[in-house]
């Protein structure tokens, strides 16, 4: 105190008063809430190299096909059951159909039902969800029972049944997808906007006068964003599986078509003899999986206001 | 009185991915044997970490104590191993934490929850455990004691909750309990029983308290002593009396007038303080509340205040005790009754 | 907890009802009449007449149908001469539920270990060898995982018996492809569960009494955190059990799986509706039961309904 004391005058003692402001300006940068989940999704490697990969198999589903001369329906009874070379790439099948054109066109069957029953599940269980979160009530009670009844069956147990009854072909399969895979997505947005629907933006909101649709649309949705897509980036590889799998035990897309699934069904029948009929689409099937779980993985940690440290 | 705990120049920072987060900025206190010492600040002052480095409760990482001693009892806490310090938490310190409602294990008997720091500290059989169990839950004021030792939790009402909390807190007998914030999950009414019950246990135990609170009304029946934290630091320190009719410190002032009173004028609004605290990854220079201060000079922006002694055990870091400072007439004090 | 079992019970028998409804309005929406296909024999045809009732107005033939269930009886297969479906069942579920039953074992206990491992020593090397396994686990099919174990492990080491189910040496690969995937999933529900729990405030509680960590560890964290993981048990059994269908067909498991698939390529309707209808009975009553364990368990739901 002594030594400080020297250095005090009088003036330093003037009055000056609050400054509010300037606290305010010393604190750190805000950043949005997409700005800063894109940050940490960039920061992360495994889920960036899930995405890289993703959209590389895209990509290949477009082109690849015409990166060779042969057609997938092409049968040569001459080249039946060729090993991986030069000329074929990926070898061909016991008809002689060239693997890699194959599976290219596998790759679009299964890419665009995996995307398209994830979407549409996302859709439909957005809708019904919000509407039973938002109304609540006997609206509420009504939905969520009948999903709660329907969500007991086994989800595997519908989509086969729906899969006698409507046939084999993509349309089926997505229709099948859909019927009850959107229980998930209402569920958990229900969840969501009843939480947010109590927090006072939205009162806010109501009081000034918005309409339903506005405070749904411009309030609510916007604010379960986050959840959603983490869970519609993981249902794209449950559809996946879904169709591999119905694919495997007969139900899916019928040849000359090809997917993944009923490439590896068709490869597993010698698969000990000419693995790599099986092995190149199973590993197509596990790395665009691992692909979408880690995206996924990466997007709710990024998303996730709750897991941050 | 004999000294029971003795912390000298705490400091306590968090390193987050943004930088370092200094929670606690060199905090000194004491607490003697069987007296209240309460510590009141706004949420985010340090308070609660100060109280988890004493329990070492911090997470480390992230948490790291930078400096400081921590005597307690003749022991240098800081420096105990991790073995050592379980024989301490529970038995020799305890701590009732803020919710009752998350704090008690929802599959576990309340009973069995009681019982568990007696039979690990005192090597007790369980059956023994479960009757001391009854005993401390009569002693709590549950009625039926028998008979709620083996309910779970949710069964069990907020205000009971947090009385099986103290429950568990004090069935080792421990010479210091740690109240962090106890009342402020309750309703007010139950608020009053919890004070009042860890006043009549003190005196019937004789354990000291250190209450956290960022209500200066919570702590008028039931502390000999209060500290005032900001911004990580100590800001004002004296004895109850002192604090309420003679504060020095105009952050003290700011809390002591929003503190709601009978005489209270209905038209008046009840004064806040404007402004948050700062940010803590990088404190001001000089006094942290200056620019919340409606009194700040221009030393305040640029030197941090030492303690101005104001009476015997009173002190408070403001230049506006400085000799050369202009006077102030505080808002409160004297004409405050509480 | 009666009040608890008695809702349960209800639930279960509304969504079997509800199931079972489907499936019988289901197969009047086949295409064409499969039970009247030139390969089906009279004698196969004057069964299905009298077991659906097929000349009678379509609610007697409901009522018939509901009446056939509640005596246990699913139907008739048009394939196999002159066999029920019951009798499929008969022969074939044993093993099914055999392989079954160590799939849902072996998945809990391993998953949960590896769960608990992986937060334990979380963001560490072993946090991220576990959940490298689990995620490449949820990523991997079964249909993909069982070949490639066999190709391994029987082709080229020829340490375990390629297919077949005549002992433990055989039951090894099948449990362990069928299982994968639901390990994995409750691997990272259990990592997750106890990084949740971890955060509560009862485990500040619990340190403050001065236990020891391993004390904290097991009689706090784990038994609150394994709750959400026994609420997926149900739902993974029916993943595991329509998992058999791919495992029975890769390794030659004369299990119920394998006559589904059978009865799927050859256009066997009413053996696969039949087989359908008793799959998902079979399901809603492995839930019912897990629901009960978790009321057993978590003694807030007990009380609470």
């Amino acid at each position: 105190m002594q030594t400080s004391n020297n250095a005090i005058t009088r003036e330093m003692f003037e009055h000056v008063g609050k400054n509010i402001s300037q606290m305010e300006a010393i604190a750190r940068p805000s950043i949005t809430y997409w700005q800063d989940a894109w940050r940490r999704l960039k920061q992360n490697k495994v889920a960036m190299l899930g995405l890289v990969i993703i959209i590389l198999y895209t990509v290949l589903a477009i082109v690849g096909p015409y990166m060779t001369p042969y057609d997938y329906r092409t049968t040569n009874t001459e080249e039946i059951d060729q090993p991986p070379s030069a000329k074929h790439w990926f070898g061909t099948d016991t008809l002689g159909r060239d693997l890699w054109a194959r599976t290219w066109m596998g790759a679009r069957v299964s890419l665009s039902i995996g995307f398209l029953a994830a979407f549409l599940n996302a859709v439909i269980g957005v809708i019904i969800g919000g509407i039973s979160g938002y109304f609540g009530g006997k609206v509420d009670m009504v939905i969520m029972r009948a999903i709660d009844i329907l969500y007991a069956i086994p989800y595997m147990i519908i989509v086969i049944l729906m899969m006698v009854v409507l046939g084999q072909g993509i349309m089926p399969l997505v229709i099948a997808m859909i019927a009850v895979g959107w229980l998930n997505m209402a569920r958990l947005v229900r969840g969501q906007i009843l939480q947010l629907k109590e927090q006072e933006f939205v009162l806010a909101a109501k009081v000034l006068g918005a309409s339903h649709a506005r405070i749904i649309f411009k309030h609510l949705i916007p604010n379960a964003l986050g959840v959603i897509l983490v869970n519609l980036t993981m249902s794209v590889p449950s559809a996946i599986f879904t169709e591999a799998f119905l694919s495997f035990i007969g139900l899916g897309v019928v040849p000359p078509q090809s997917s993944w699934g009923q490439l590896a069904y068709y490869g597993i029948q010698s698969f000990r003899v000419r693995p790599y009929q099986l092995f190149i689409p199973a590993f197509f099937i596990s790395t665009t999986m691992l692909s979408l779980n880690l995206l996924g993985d990466g997007l709710r940690d990024a998303l996730d206001p709750r897991l941050r440290s | 009185m004999e000294r029971l705990l003795e912390v000298k120049d705490l400091q306590v920072s968090f390193k987050t991915y943004a930088g370092e987060v200094k929670a606690v900025r060199g905090v000194s206190f004491h607490v003697d044997r069987g007296e209240t010492v309460a510590v009141v600040g706004e949420s985010g002052c340090g308070k609660s970490v100060t109280m988890q480095a004493i329990m070492r409760l911090i997470p480390m990482p992230p948490g790291v104590i930078k400096n400081g001693t921590i005597i307690f009892d003749g022991k240098d806490i800081t420096k105990l191993s991790e073995k050592e310090m379980e024989h301490i938490r529970g038995s020799e310190i305890s701590m009732v934490f803020q919710d009752p409602m998350t704090s008690l294990n929802p599959t576990m008997k309340v009973g069995a929850q009681i019982a568990e720091g007696l039979i690990k500290h005192q090597k007790m059989h369980p059956s023994k455990a479960r009757e001391k169990a009854i005993e401390m839950l009569k002693l709590v004021g549950i009625p039926n004691a028998e008979k709620r030792v083996d309910q779970y939790p949710h069964e069990f009402s907020g205000g009971m909750r947090q009385r099986a909390m103290i429950a568990i807190a004090l069935a080792c007998n421990p010479k210091l309990l740690i109240a962090d914030e106890p009342t402020t999950a309750l309703d007010v009414t139950i608020q009053a029983q919890i004070l009042d019950l860890m006043r009549d246990l003190q005196k019937k135990l004789n354990t000291a308290i250190i209450i956290i609170t960022h209500n200066l009304g919570v702590v008028a029946n039931l502390a000999q002593r209060v500290l005032v934290m900001y911004a990580g630091k100590i800001i004002e320190r004296g004895s109850l009396d002192e604090i309420f009719y003679n504060p020095r410190h105009p952050y003290t002032w700011g809390l002591l007038m929003s503190v709601p009173t009978p005489e209270l004028d209905k038209n008046k609004r009840l004064a806040s303080i404007d402004g948050t605290p700062p940010d803590l990854f990088a404190p001001p220079v000089g006094c942290a509340f200056a620019a919340r201060c409606e009194y700040a000079m221009r030393i305040c922006y640029e030197k941090y205040p030492e303690d101005f002694p104001v009476s015997d055990g009173h002190s408070a870091a403001c230049w506006l005790l400085h000799p050369m400072a202009p006077k102030v007439k505080p808002p409160v004090g004297k004409g405050v009754t509480l | 907890m009666v009040k608890y079992i008695l809702n349960r019970l209800l639930v279960s028998l509304i969504t079997a009802w509800v199931l079972v409804t489907i499936v019988f309005f289901l197969v009047r929406l086949l295409p064409g009449d499969p039970f009247l296909s030139e390969k089906v024999t009279p004698e196969i045809k004057a069964n299905m007449m009298r077991y659906y009732g097929l000349d009678k107005p379509i609610h007697i033939q409901y009522v018939t149908f509901l009446q056939n269930l509640l005596k246990g009886d699913f139907g008739y297969s048009l394939r196999y001469k002159n066999r029920t479906v019951n009798e499929v069942i008969k022969q074939a579920f044993p093993y099914s539920a055999d392989l079954g039953i160590r799939a849902v074992i072996f998945a809990t206990i391993a998953g949960v270990t590896l769960g608990i491992i992986a937060a334990l020593n979380r963001n560490r090397t072993w946090d991220y060898l576990a959940m490298f396994i689990a995620i490449v686990g949820v990523s991997v099919p079964s249909f993909v995982i069982g070949p490639l174990l066999q190709y391994v492990f029987a082709t080229k080491l020829n340490l375990l018996p390629v297919s077949q189910w005549k002992g433990f040496s055989y039951t090894i690969m099948p449990t362990f492809a069928l299982s994968l995937g639901s390990l994995a999933l409750m691997a990272r529900l259990m990592r997750a569960s106890m990084l949740d729990v971890v955060n509560q405030d009862f485990i500040k509680t619990a340190k403050a009494k001065g236990l020891s960590p391993f004390q904290i560890i097991w009689k706090h964290q784990v038994r609150n955190a394994i709750l959400p993981v026994i609420t997926v048990l149900g739902p993974v059994t029916a993943t595991l059990l329509t998992g058999t269908f791919v495992v029975e067909q890769i390794f030659a498991i004369p299990g119920l799986g394998k006559f589904y698939v059978l009865g799927i390529q050859n256009l066997d309707y009413s053996l696969v509706l039949g087989m359908t209808t008793f799959y998902g009975l079979f399901l809603i009553a492995a839930n019912f039961v897990v629901d009960i364990i978790y009321g057993l368990i978590d003694p807030r739901i007990r009380i609470a309904k």
